[in-house]
């Protein structure tokens, strides 16, 4: 049987087929839709973490009982999750372990575009890196097979164009027979104290070169001789675009990216007349063929940067582009933008007020720095919008100290920025924190979380209550306001950010784009009076996608407010703005 | 069947339902027994960013998005979002457009315009340009969300593909209480 599946798709069904009983991720671009695809195959256990380290420890846990365990997360994910990795890498696994890393080139939704098979060569593990979705859903079962035969982690490495495109792949049915999961006692492996670490780390080195030697026969190493003046080695997405464009040219075509094939890597090298790299970011396979000092080029021809495509190929390798066609410039852009009815719209927009620094993090609100709201001043990666506000606040004279508010979603908060809060409580720093409470991981697709009452499984669970959480920590000053409501929303930011202690607002309206019963209700739209409305544009400075500037017929700069009643969610917070009453919900 | 690559482009608005109405066109792709790639990038652009998503099918097909200037079908589902993609065409492609405007952010603030010569600016480098109203014949179907349907049948007539797999494609995707609606909506794109 053949479906189309995404990649991400098919590395789901990969572990099903494979007799992975768990999987653990926390949400992230490009891989969140691996696990929300695990969950149709009720044999696995699966579930959100509240963080990328979390998630991996509970998969090297199901990997110590025996279960073949995935773990899935982005690029960045695996930064926070760098600490166990480093350290599986010594103790090996009982039943096999998947890493997969989804890298995302060209930062189509990531902070950075860092090459995660650096990570593989850093932990000395092996790293397998498909090129369609056939590949992703075959590489996995292998992956699993691999882990157990080497006693290691394994990592699959996609990025984007891997994750979410679609091909056609061919469904097998799940292997059987796999042994059951039991507690056996086995401290030399895995309780990683110096003096049996000491131990694992030559085993570590020795599993590389026996899997360095065995990547030479494996059939995911692929040469095809074509041409051989010219010979390509690449992977992944590259190998399709090379393919593509050069389709005369001889490929060794790498389906395992770490370690590399060296004896076959030599035998294509004396194969054609010259040799290439086709490699997105760093020059990770290049700097390796180099070093066993084969003449190859590489980065002299493509951008260390972003993503390659068939085009940028083409004029890296000198070949006339196709004749496209130009358009005239001056076309207004479109960013995305936060939804009618968003919950935090009108919190930036008083941030923008009230003239705060604001320390970001990542989300839905990291829109908040777009016009017209403009109103965030830092954002790193997740969790630090608190952590940085205390480090700001600290070289402060008291005057600007009091203008330092972090902003930080939900799902954020219980992921690395419950630790920062710590922080600014144990060490009394008199910041504020907003928590943009809307109850789940919104940018990512609306992914369940700690705080919001349900499993990725479907199951009710007991949600964190976040007022408690952060007295617990320490914050005496927490108080919850409706950010709808921008008056009292508005004197609440205030007051904490006068207040000389840490404080903490959490605002308490759900997302609009949660489906569940009885989460978010949309109310009757509103409209704007025309005989009323004066044309001051007030109602614009929340950039509502709902809200529309209609210039007058005259040609004049005049003109009035029009609200599509198909978008407005009836939200009030427009109405909230008008000073002549000109904005009114319709019955 | 030819050996030759078709390559498709649905460009528009993030929220206006392209993913769904690719994946119809991969799966008849797939039916009709054709190898079939597609790509576009999910995340940011949902918040109603622009949207691309590429759709290639042929005897074989190897990298997932459409070369830069191949584009033998511009599938337009907004104007200025067609308009902003043509670069991506071939020189003499096809281009189908939905006669939509959605304003973007700094229009809805007044501080740009959306240009009213769009479909002419259109026609002017690519005759071969069909402007529907998907809109207002998804409402004579009976229904206006099919408007990505009557579009889809508009589609259909330009490429070689039978009947009956554009119709399975649609029994499998959409859901069985919009089947009908949908179906008419198909059949209304294809008088166009």
């Amino acid at each position: 049987m053949k479906e189309i599946l995404s990649g991400n798709e098919a590395i789901a069904r990969g572990a099903y087929e494979a007799g992975c009983r768990v999987a653990s991720a926390y949400p992230g671009t490009p891989s969140t839709e691996i696990l929300e695809n695990v969950i149709h195959y009720r044999e696995i256990n699966a579930s959100w973490a509240p963080n990328e380290k979390v998630a991996l420890e509970v998969a090297i846990g199901a990997s110590f009982g025996g279960a073949r365990a995935l773990c899935t997360m982005k690029h960045v994910g695996v930064n926070v999750a760098a600490d166990p990795l480093f350290t599986l890498s010594y103790t090996g696994v009982n039943g096999g372990l998947v890493l997969v890393s989804a890298d995302d080139p060209e930062m189509h939704s990531s902070q950075n575009e860092q090459d995660n098979r650096n990570y593989a060569k850093f932990a000395k593990i092996p790293m397998l890196e498909p090129a369609d979705s056939q590949e992703c859903k075959d590489f996995t079962r292998l992956a699993f097979e691999l882990s157990e035969q080497y006693d290691t982690p394994v990592m699959l490495r996609t990025t984007t164009r891997i994750s979410h495109s679609k091909s056609i792949v061919q469904l097998e049915e799940p292997v059987t027979g796999l042994p059951e999961p039991a507690l056996v006692k086995n401290a030399a492996k895995l309780v990683m104290l110096p003096g049996n670490a000491r131990i694992r780390h030559p085993f570590v080195e020795e599993r590389m070169v026996r899997l360095s030697e065995a990547a030479s026969t494996m059939s995911i190493n692929q040469i095809e001789l074509r041409d051989t003046s010219i010979g390509i080695i690449t992977s992944g997405t590259s190998f399709q675009y090379v393919r593509e464009v050069l389709p005369q040219a001889s490929t060794l075509k790498l389906g395992m990216v770490h370690p590399l094939p060296t004896d076959l890597i030599c035998q294509f090298a004396e194969s054609v007349t010259t040799l290439y790299v086709v490699e997105e970011l760093d020059p990770f396979i290049e700097d390796q063929v180099k070093a066993m000092g084969i003449a190859v080029k590489g980065k002299e021809l493509l951008s260390l940067c972003g993503e390659l495509t068939p085009g940028r190929l083409r004029l890296s390798f000198h070949l006339s582009p196709e004749g496209t066609t130009p358009v005239d410039g001056g076309l207004p852009p479109r960013p995305p933008n936060m939804c009618p009815g968003c919950p935090h719209r009108g919190v930036f927009y008083l941030l923008n007020q009230l003239k705060a620094y604001v320390t970001g993090d990542i989300g839905c609100y990291t829109l908040g720095f777009l016009p017209p709201l403009n109103a965030m001043d830092t954002c790193v990666c997740m969790g630090a919008s608190i952590s940085t506000a205390s480090g700001i606040a600290r070289v402060l004279p008291p005057e600007q100290q009091q203008r330092v508010v972090a902003v930080i979603g939900d799902s954020t908060f219980l992921h690395t920025g419950i630790n920062s809060l710590m922080d600014m409580a144990y060490n009394q720093v008199p910041a504020t924190v907003i928590i943009l409470d809307n109850r789940i991981t919104a940018m990512t697709g609306r992914q369940d979380n700690p705080a919001s009452g349900h499993t990725l499984m479907g199951a009710s669970s007991d949600a964190v209550d976040l007022t408690q959480l952060c007295h617990a920590v320490g914050i005496k000053h927490v108080r919850t306001v409706n950010p709808l409501d921008l008056a009292a929303t508005r004197t609440a930011i205030a007051e904490e950010m006068a207040r000389p202690e840490p404080s903490v607002v959490i605002t308490n309206k759900p997302c609009v784009l949660i489906k569940r019963e009885g989460v978010f209700t949309r109310g009757a739209a509103y409209a704007v009076e025309c005989g009323v409305c004066t044309g001051c544009r007030a109602c614009l400075k929340i950039g509502c996608p709902a809200i529309e500037w209609r210039p007058a017929d005259d040609g004049s700069k005049k003109g009035k407010a029009y609200i599509d009643p198909l978008l407005c969610t009836g939200c009030d917070v427009c109405r909230q703005l008008c000073t002549f009453g000109a904005i009114r919900r319709m019955s | 069947m030819s050996d030759r690559v078709t390559n498709i482009l649905l460009v528009g608005v993030g929220g206006q339902g392209i993913l769904l109405a690719s994946e119809v066109l991969s799966e008849t792709f797939m039916l009709a027994g054709y190898d079939v790639k597609k790509s576009e990038i999910h995340g940011m652009s949902q918040r109603g960013g622009s949207v691309v998503s590429h759709v290639r099918y042929g005897k074989e097909v190897f990298s997932p998005i459409v070369p830069e200037g191949e584009g033998d079908i511009l599938f337009g589902f907004e104007l200025m979002e067609t308009y902003r993609s043509l670069p991506l065409l071939r020189a003499g492609g096809t281009v189908l457009a939905n006669d939509l405007r959605i304003a973007p952010p700094s229009v809805l603030m007044g501080q740009a315009v959306y240009p009213d010569d769009l479909p002419e600016r259109i026609k002017q480098r690519f005759p071969d340009m069909v402007l529907l109203d998907g809109q207002h014949l998804a409402i004579e179907a009976g229904d206006a969300r099919a408007a990505n349907t009557v579009l889809l049948g508009a589609l259909s007539k330009r490429l070689d593909i039978g009947d009956e797999f554009w119709f399975k494609a649609l029994e499998k995707m959409v859901p069985p209480k919009a089947l009908e609606v949908n179906k008419r909506a198909f059949l209304k794109g294809r008088e166009f």
